[in-house]
């Protein structure tokens, strides 16, 4: 293990890959702050370019920094203009932005950049620990528990979308998986279901779907919504002390150190993710914290400040955990961020750390990089990069469009991948009216050959779907993954019980 | 019936139509005795999303009116206050840029594409429109092409060699 870690440090410290780092988190902070891109169109916008890279280990660096830049930019523009970019950061909104409008911008960026900071530092920690004590059970695995496994992973995806959203997230999981099997396959001699079109023989291309998925209904919406992008403009964005002062640095201390390990936590569970983390990490802080603080929670205060930033930023490493070790994304970014490592020919799941160990760490390193960079390259130019946020609607919405089809287009040189493009995109911005969750489609898209392929390989090996029954670990996950969806109802049902007995 | 339940009965339709689809799949005769052919975990997920569209379909107040406001903040209560107009001249210009991408090249196309969305979107400022969108694509092709060393070709036809 020791070697591996070597190799990775020597990776992650190579001037090319600092270079990375630091590219990734300038571009992902400016990206991240203009209204209506999150992370995941971000990631999908510069998955070409890390293609392009060639090298596993630099494009997945550049890409974890242009995930760590954009969460801090989302928080930027949550905290000066209260226009939270991802749900992630909409937590981060409640008292940071009072915080601006009394004036304290600069002291409510530099809390939220430190205790991202120091989420990040714990949450890499953890991860050091973690992911080798997983990937040494998940190679004891066979075809059948990986496919159980992934059930169980989809399943906890949708059973984390929220309330009245299980059966749309499953729903929406189903089609991702039925995308996923248009064209060609490893396993089967011809195309499967490409209607006779040609360019769908090697099926469906990801980054043209998470584009459609993600930038573009955000685009849409941009569009549509007018006083969406004027808010940006009428903001307090002038900044004037960085500061923080001793005392107050004390304060929050113990809640980032206990939001730390707790937004790790609910980070490694599949689906639930950063959003989850930073909310439950405000109400968790709000509740612990003493009768006068806790009047000051949504007015200003520090604490509700630091706890979803701590919270969201260790839940973001935490969802790097399932990847890694499992090769299943528990988020709709850790899923692109799996589709692009595919197409550079890396396989994560258990293996990994043992195959290519130096990609492995070189992540793991370069996501503490990365924090780092944030905190002593970004936050100081932070006055300067929120001038963007006054770029006129009529100048954004073009870009961003054009970034979208730039991301389908580019490397593929196929003018029918943007038509594919345009018409998904419009599908999901529909869906997206209707309230049905979109990264769980993505992720069933990603997992689905990989699903296939250990579906096929368990029932050749048992001659049929008996294996299902007959392995004790597989029926264990299977289990598993049926009482994570059944879970919320279970709840649903006893509440109004509750509600008579009460009465 | 809500918007969420006319999209679940097209999931529905088109559940049934792969489904229709993977159970007419031409299966090769050395897959006859396979336990797992190509149609195997297609003809799964047909079943399972047919059941879930027809669980929200049918459902009772359940999952549909769980919350009507929208996570993404899109609502169809403010249906009528959003520029519809804008959004479809926006969605039109590209798919116009998709079918010109070749043929005009993507200097021209691009600055065709920015050009008209910002005056679609009622940019009127010429004398700041014209560089910003001349000087954008011509940077982005610059990365892209000579940076990057992905190729894009930058000229129209009549132009290429």
């Amino acid at each position: 293990m020791l070697d591996g870690v070597l190799a990775g440090l020597g990776t992650a410290f190579s001037f090319y890959n600092i270079l990375m780092v630091v590219a990734g988190c300038l571009i992902g902070t400016l990206i991240g702050m203009l209204p209506g891109l999150g992370p995941m169109s971000i990631i999908a916008i510069m998955i070409p370019v890390a293609i392009q890279l060639g090298d596993p280990s630099s494009a997945l660096i550049m890409l974890a920094g242009v995930y760590y830049g954009a969460i801090f930019g989302g928080s930027t523009s949550s905290i000066l203009i209260n226009a939270p970019g991802v749900a992630g950061t909409v937590a981060t909104s409640f008292d940071g932005y009072p915080m601006a409008m009394r004036g304290e911008a600069g002291k409510a960026l530099t809390i939220a950049a430190v205790a991202s900071f120091a989420g990040g530092t714990v949450g890499a920690v953890l991860l050091f620990l973690f992911a080798p004590a997983l990937s040494s059970v998940a190679v004891l695995f066979w075809s059948a528990e990986y496919f159980a496994l992934m059930l169980v992973g989809l399943s906890a995806i949708a059973a984390f979308a929220g309330r009245g959203k299980v059966v749309k997230a499953l729903l929406m999981t189903v089609f991702g998986l039925m995308l996923a099997t248009v064209g060609e396959s490893a396993l089967f001699n011809a195309p499967r279901f490409t209607m006779g079109l040609l360019d769908l023989q090697s099926g469906f291309n990801f980054v043209t779907l998470a584009m459609a998925l993600f930038a573009l209904p955000e685009a849409i919406h941009l569009i549509l919504d007018p006083s969406r992008g004027a808010a940006a403009r009428s903001g307090g964005t002038d900044i004037k002390n960085l500061r923080i002062t001793r005392a107050e640095a004390r304060r929050i201390a113990p809640v980032v150190g206990r939001q730390s390990i707790q937004g790790f936590l609910i980070g490694v569970m599949p689906g639930a993710g950063a959003t989850l983390a930073s909310f439950l990490g405000y109400a968790v802080e709000r509740n612990l914290a003493k009768d006068d603080e806790r009047g000051e929670f949504g007015k200003g205060s520090i604490k509700g400040l630091a706890a979803p930033e701590t919270a969201n930023n260790a839940a973001c490493t935490g969802s790097f955990v399932p990847l890694l070790t499992l090769g299943i994304p528990g988020s709709g970014t850790t899923a692109i961020l799996l589709g692009a490592l595919i197409a550079l020919n890396v396989n994560p799941g258990p293996r990994l750390m043992i195959d290519r160990p130096e990609v492995f760490w070189a992540v793991i390193i370069s996501m503490y990089l990365g924090n780092i960079v944030l905190l002593v390259l970004n936050l100081p130019l932070i006055p300067y990069i929120a001038k963007l946020l006054a770029v006129p609607r009529n100048f954004l919405i073009p870009f961003i469009l054009f970034f979208a089809m730039a991301g389908a287009y580019i490397g593929q040189n196929n003018s029918t991948e943007l038509l594919i493009l345009v018409g998904l995109g419009v599908i999901a911005t529909i869906l997206r009216f209707a309230d049905y969750p979109l990264p769980p489609l993505l992720i069933g898209f990603i997992l689905g050959p990989m699903l296939e392929n250990n579906f096929s390989r368990a029932m050749l090996n048992a001659d049929g779907i008996s294996f299902l029954w007959e392995r004790p670990g597989t029926l264990a996950l299977v289990i598993l993954g049926i009482i994570l969806v059944l879970l919320p109802y279970i709840g649903q049902f006893r509440a109004p019980r509750r509600a008579a007995q009460a009465d | 019936m809500a918007a969420d339940r006319w999209i679940a009965l097209g999931f529905l339709v088109l559940s049934l139509v792969y489904g229709w689809a993977a159970w007419n799949y031409p299966i090769l005769p050395f897959e006859q005795n396979n336990p797992f052919k190509p149609n195997t975990l297609p003809m799964g997920l047909a079943v399972a999303g047919a059941l879930l569209s027809l669980i929200i379909l049918l459902g009772g107040r359940g999952d549909a009116a769980a919350d009507t406001k929208g996570a993404q903040g899109l609502t169809l209560a403010r249906l009528m206050n959003y520029a519809w107009g804008e959004a479809l001249g926006l969605i039109l210009a590209m798919i116009a840029y998709a079918l010109l991408l070749r043929p005009l090249g993507f200097l021209l196309a691009t600055v065709l594409f920015l050009g008209g969305s910002a005056v679609i979107l009622g940019e009127r400022r010429w004398h700041l429109l014209v560089p910003v969108v001349v000087i954008g694509a011509g940077s982005i092709w610059y990365l892209v092409d000579e940076v990057l060393g992905i190729f894009l070709r930058p000229w129209p036809w009549f132009l290429a060699g």
